[in-house]
């Protein structure tokens, strides 16, 4: 057994190449292990110290969100919550502010619930991961990442270092929504994501809209772009809401069943795509969503 | 497997001999004998462990304590300001917001971060502040009373 804190990224990735496993707040790994989910690893790296794996950075490229971004960092950057919404939408639902302190962007990524809140945010917003390893890096879109329930495609001496998103477009907006039965300390039942960039008549000129808590893995909306391209933002909410109702492959648990669920994702994904639209038009509504405007629980 | 380190709790330094994998509650409790913050649910719900970690709340049921090396805990023995009572704690057995007691040390930590961040915050403020601790006497608006009594007492 051991325990290291490392300060720099090339520390961390000598533990990670030698067996260990990473924490930075342990909000998932700690209570899993409590829950009998995973034991804890016997050998762990703390890289909750590594100031590079920090912070926000503008580059010719988009933007570089470091993966140790607590959730309270996410949701009240100025570069997030101007031009990537929706992600700070979904860091401000996480937990209470105890799990949003200690809790990081990188972690709800690598975790790799299908019900992480920051996957649908991320994932129409175009991000892809940067993973690191003592034999270099490699920069992959979040659809190859994400394998599973609880699984992602890094190898194990692998860190994520960064996220990356493209450059802001001009009248794009993004949103995150989701339903939930309380407001603090809770797992979406079901939640959507939507980017919705506005042509200068007001129509709808690109759209995204991505998925959580209602297949393996988050799920990107097929043919969304093709069928709201041209439409007005009011007519497009109903017709991404039945495509993601459609596309949707839900289980049952004992949160809500699969019928529950497919039909709520559809109420989500059309507030999701409205909110959005509504923020590229330059309306302002505040983060999250879910509070401003009284989506989810009461 | 025992590790040994320090651990910085209210300003003195304890050694602490305990197992890596060992929760920073436990070792509060156990190793360094304050035992003013509560084990509720042990699963990251309920907010009774609640302390704070470099000024900013944690649960420490389900934080390492081997993480809080080279940080500075704060439980509820480390908020009287001398003999005297911390205006939150003041306030809240002035308004009648301690009930059984029990999630007060967790309540007390959560609002101190909360007022330290956010010096008048407005009533939903104030509830999304205390929102990762239950209080099952359902004591919630006298709390809120208190929290409030003391942002305008803190800033008059």
């Amino acid at each position: 057994m051991s325990f290291t804190i490392a300060t720099t990224v090339d520390e961390a990735l000598v533990a990670l190449g030698a067996g260990a496993r990473p924490i930075a707040g342990g909000t998932d790994l700690v209570v899993g292990a409590r829950h009998g989910k995973a034991a804890l690893p016997a050998d762990l790296v703390a890289i909750d110290r590594i100031d590079e794996l920090g912070g926000v950075e503008l580059d010719s490229a988009g933007v570089r969100v470091g993966a140790l971004m607590s959730h309270a960092e996410v949701m009240t950057d100025p570069v997030i919550v101007g031009s990537y919404t929706a992600i700070a939408d979904a860091s401000a639902l996480v937990g209470s502010p105890s799990t949003r302190h200690v809790g990081t962007l990188g972690g709800n990524v690598m975790n790799g619930s299908p019900a992480m809140d920051t996957g649908a945010p991320l994932t129409v917003l175009g991000a892809t991961a940067e993973l690191r390893s003592v034999t270099g890096g490699r920069t992959v879109s979040l659809d190859e990442l994400w394998a599973g329930p609880g699984r992602t495609t890094a190898n194990p001496g692998e860190l994520l270092v960064a996220l990356h998103l493209p450059p802001a477009r001009d009248r794009c907006g993004s949103a995150y929504v989701r339903l939930e039965y309380r407001r603090a300390m809770e797992i979406a039942v079901v939640g959507a994501a939507a980017a919705v960039t506005l042509a200068a008549d007001g129509t709808v000129a690109s759209v995204a809209v991505a998925l959580a808590a209602v297949a393996p893995t988050i799920l990107s909306v097929d043919g969304v772009n093709e069928a709201l391209v041209g439409r007005t933002a009011a007519a497009a909410g109903p017709v991404a809401g039945a495509l993601a109702s459609e596309q949707a492959a839900p289980i049952s648990d004992l949160r809500a069943s699969d019928r529950y669920r497919r039909h709520c994702i559809g109420v989500m994904a059309k507030r999701a795509v409205d909110a959005a639209a509504r923020r590229a038009d330059g309306e302002s509504i505040a983060v999250p969503v879910n509070r401003s405007i009284g989506i989810g629980a009461a | 497997m025992t590790t040994s380190y320090e651990l910085d709790v209210n300003g003195v330094t304890y050694p602490v001999n305990a197992d890596q994998g060992k929760n920073l509650l436990s070792v509060i409790r156990e190793n360094v004998g304050l035992t003013g913050t509560k084990e509720g649910c042990d699963d990251c719900e309920c907010g009774a462990c609640m302390v704070l970690l470099d000024g900013q709340p944690v649960n420490s049921c389900s934080y390492l304590a081997v993480q809080a090396q080279g940080r500075q805990v704060t439980t509820i023995e480390g908020v009287m300001d001398g003999p005297e009572m911390h205006a939150l704690q003041r306030n809240l057995l002035e308004a009648g917001g301690v009930q059984c007691g029990f999630c007060t040390p967790g309540m007390i930590m959560s609002a101190k971060a909360l007022l330290e961040r956010d010096e008048r915050p407005e009533l939903d403020a104030a509830r999304i502040g205390l929102s990762g601790n239950l209080c099952r006497c359902t004591g919630y608006a006298k709390i809120l009373s208190a929290v409030e009594a003391t942002a305008v007492e803190l800033n008059t």
